[in-house]
This record gives C-alpha cells, structure tokens and sequence, in this order.
C-alpha cells in the first residue's frame, strides 16, 4: 500500500496520478466584453447584462458562478447529488462570489484561495480527491468580474484614471469543470477522453516586485518555477506538451517567462500560450497587457483548451493559471506581491 | 546610474544572494515594460485641461454678464462645473474622457468632484451611512485632510511673520 501511494509522487511536488480522472465536462460563462473577443463564439453562455439582473457586481458574480455550475451538471448530464465535492474560489475577500453563488446547489464544499491561479489549485485538488478514492466526481470552479475586482482592489469604476500599459483587465467569467473517476467514466466513443495525467503544485515565489499594475511581471517567476520544476519533475522537455498555457502573464509576463526559461536552457517560445493574450484583442479591445482573473484562464480553458483537445488540435498541454495573492491591505503597507502557479498536465487520450 | 546598465535574465536566473536576485529582477522588469509616452500625455492633459478652464472661464464672464461680482461669478462658477462633473460621472462619461485626458480630467476641480461622486455611485450599494457615509472620501479624503492641514500649518506661519512684523 505504502509503495502504491509513493508511486504517485514525482520529483519535488508533483504528482502522476494512478488512474488518471476524466473531465467529463466543462462549461464557460463569460461577459459581453469577452464575448466580443476572439474566443467570443466558442463560450456557452455570454451575458450581456454585466449586472446579471442582480442589484449588486457581488451578486452579479454569483449569479454567473451559478450558472456555470448548472451548466456543466447540463453538459455532463449529471444531477447535483451526483457531484461528491465542489472544490473552488474566487478573487473576492472571503469568497463571497462562490459560496452566494453555489449555496443552493447543496454540494459539500472546499473554498479555496489562489488568486487567479484557483483554476490550477481547484483541478490540482479535484483530481487528487478522484485518484485518492475520497471522490467518484467532483466540480472545480472559479469566477472573476471586472466590476467586483476592481472595486476591491483598485478604485470605483467610475473615477477618472488612466491605467499603465503593463495593466490587465479582470475577465467577466465563470468556468467549471466536473473531474469523474476514470473507473466509472462511460466513455464517448466519438472523440477522445480528456484526462488529467497529473499536476505540479506550485510555491509561493517573490521576486520582490510591488507594482499591483505590472501582475503579469509580478507572477511570470512563479510560472517560470513551477513550469521548469514540472518537467524536472516528470523529466521532460518542453515539446512533450503540445501547449503550455499560463493563466493571465499577459504581454509582458510571456515576455519574462520565456526569457527566465531560457537562462535554464528551456525554451517554451514556440509553444507557449496565455490565457489573457488569448481571450481579449488588445488593439481593438483597448485591454492593454491582455486579461486576468480567475476567470480568465478557467473559461479559457473549458472554452477553447478542451475543445482544442477533443477536435485531436492538441494531445497534451500544460495548464500554468497563476495567481498574485496580493491583498489591498498587503499592497498598502508596502509589501510585495508574493504569487503562486499550479500546473495540471492534461491529455486526450 | 545603475539603471543605465542593461540587466540580463541572466543575472536574475543564476543569482544566489536572494536580494541581489530581486533588485536585479526589478530592474529588468523595468527595461521590458512598455513605457506609457509622457510627451503625448502632456500634450492631451494641457489640451483638455486648458479647454476645461476656458468652459470655467466662459462660465465666469457669463454669471458677470448676468450681473454678478467677480467673487460671486467665481463661485457660481466652481458650483456649476463640480456639477457638470457629477452628472458626467453619474453617466459613465467622466472616466471616458479622463483615460484620454490623464491629469487634464484629475487636475481642475471636475477631477476632485469625480473623486467624490465615482465612490457615492460605487458604494451605494453598501448603503446611506457604511457605504456613502463611510466611503464617499476614500480617494478624495486625503486631498481633504492635507489641504486642510497645510493650510493650517501655512496660517500658522504667517500669524508667527506678522507678530515678528515680516509681514
């Protein structure tokens, strides 16, 4: 027993699971900006609404947290009760989006903080229950609104203020995965299983930055641990992963990433992908260094990801989202923005 | 300068000494951050900032017109565009035009009546005393607390010069 479990562990902190768990399904809900963007059409649901006919941004986010939720019950064809575990967050402080916005499912529950990086710990624990037998499915979710974000974390969305170039704009969405054990998976034989082979948990790394407007400069190191540790870990090279896709670096986070993976002789310039650069146009959209949020790797992923690797695009990627655990009162004493970058490694198979 | 020298990833990757690491990182990060033109916002702030203080100055003449003080046609002045300022906030208009406009929106009173009225729109939702009450001054509190204490310390100052009869 105690040789099975030592099996899973690789390296210094990842994992390859045993029997990898399936994403059965995966939903997208995103705002009207996003549904303008250039991953408009593939999205489920885009609400026009930013205010999702609530009175509040708070419960707005909620709302389209809910919905992501039903969604993904919907695609998957599952029922509430059949969902062991709901493991997820959002940017919000005590995650007030997720635990309004999911009360009534009735879903035991794990809250969860990782910034913007939630999407990775959500999948990394949800897949973790599955392969530990603690769970047959279980629902990783995560949300961000631009409105709500800004409001907790910059300044009320009407004051005049110019934002630097180096600045993102938080994603208006909600993606939800349900993770299903791979024993008990009915499988579709008309296009590949989505798995997750295994993960890479990340630490918190500081390189000591404190301008909240540069993010994507603030996390690209931690990305840039977590993704070398990974193929250490596992010992790989880059090109074992078709894509390697971070969360919300933007432009100038790609850069830096791709620069400090050189210096280790890791060179991801030809198949990186960002999340934020992928979800906004920046020129037309006017979203300066690309999107962010919780949101914007996780309907990223449900959206465009996954149904890159069922169409056979892509066989195995590299799911980076990273996360800037920052708070407003941290960032007003004068401390620096510690962050964090989970990698899940997901395959068709 | 130090920040002359062009810091490579280099000496961020293979630093030992943590805080040299950073110090290092920081100024690299420096070099690959697109950097917003200062000239080009210069020139927009003085062209929307000067057209704010000519509509100040149309209004001034205006009320003067009408028959009233220099004095009293300042003030019906600051009053009518705080008040314009507002309702441009209230329409979601003000912020459109200060992205464009930068410190030409923030300078002139309209961007201190911005300051107030963006946060009352934000957080009425938190109600009329723990949101309005309490937030309404969370950006422009500081303008109000320092520019009545150095006025204090200003009046201060010359009440000790007109005892030492300086002036």
């Amino acid at each position: 027993m105690a040789e099975e479990m030592k099996s899973k562990m690789m390296g210094k902190q990842s994992i390859l699971f045993s029997n990898p768990p399936v994403i059965v399904a995966g939903s997208s809900i995103a705002g009207k900006k996003e549904g303008e963007g250039p991953l408009g059409h593939l999205f489920d649901t885009i609400q026009e609404d930013p205010m999702v006919g609530k009175e509040t941004w708070e419960e707005a986010e909620s709302e389209i947290m809910k919905e992501a939720a039903t969604k993904v019950l919907e695609k998957a064809g599952l029922k509430n009760t059949d969902i062991r575990y709901l493991v997820g967050g959002d940017l919000l402080g005590q995650l007030i989006a997720t635990y309004f916005g999911i009360a009534d499912l009735n879903i035991p529950t794990f809250g969860l903080y990782g910034a913007c990086s939630t999407m990775g710990e959500a999948m990394a624990i949800g897949s973790i229950l599955v392969d530990g037998g603690f769970a047959d499915r279980v629902m990783a979710i995560t949300s961000s609104h631009f409105a709500s974000a800004e409001k907790q974390f910059r300044f009320p969305l009407d004051y005049g203020n110019q934002r630097p170039f180096s600045a993102t704009w938080t994603v208006t969405g909600s993606g939800a995965v349900i993770i299903e054990d791979a024993r008990i998976h009915k499988k579709n034989s008309n296009e590949p299983t989505i798995v997750i082979k295994g993960v890479t948990v990340g630490k918190i790394v500081d390189y000591g930055l404190k301008d909240s407007m540069n993010m994507g400069a603030c996390m690209a190191p931690a990305a840039f641990e977590t993704i070398s540790t990974n193929l250490e870990d596992i010992n790989v090279t880059p090109d074992y992963y078709d894509k390697i896709i971070t969360g919300d670096l933007g432009y100038v986070g790609q850069h830096i990433l791709i620069d400090l993976l050189k210096e280790k002789n890791i060179d991801i310039s030809q198949n990186h992908m960002d999340c934020g650069i992928e979800i906004f146009d920046k020129d037309k959209q006017d979203t300066h260094a690309g999107g962010s949020g919780c949101g914007c790797s996780a309907i990223t992923f449900t959206a465009y990801v996954m149904k890159q690797l069922k169409e056979g695009q892509w066989k195995r990627v590299l799911f980076v989202p990273t996360g800037a655990l920052l708070s407003q009162v941290s960032f007003n004493e004068g401390r620096t923005v510690p962050c964090i970058a989970h990698a899940v490694i997901v395959e068709a198979i | 300068m130090s920040n002359q020298k062009k810091v490579s990833p280099s000496s961020v990757v293979h630093e030992q000494d943590i805080r040299k690491r950073n110090e290092n990182y920081s100024k690299y990060v420096e070099q690959v951050t697109p950097k917003t033109n200062i000239v080009m916002n210069v020139i927009k702030a003085f062209i929307v900032g000067g057209i704010i203080c000519t509509i100040g100055q149309f209004f001034i003449s205006y009320y003067q017109s009408l028959g009233a003080g220099e004095e009293a046609a300042k003030a019906y002045n600051s009053i009518t565009l705080v008040f314009l300022s507002v309702l441009l906030t209230g329409l979601g208009i003000y912020q459109k035009i200060a992205k464009f406009a930068g410190a030409g929106t923030l300078v002139p009173i309209t961007g201190f009546a911005n300051s107030v009225a963006a946060p009352a729109v934000e957080y009425k939702k938190e109600g009329q005393v723990f949101g309005i009450g309490c937030k309404i001054f969370t950006i422009a509190g500081p303008v109000i607390l320092y520019g009545i204490f150095s006025s204090w310390v200003l009046g201060l100052i010359y009440y000790i010069l007109k005892i030492l009869k300086v002036v």
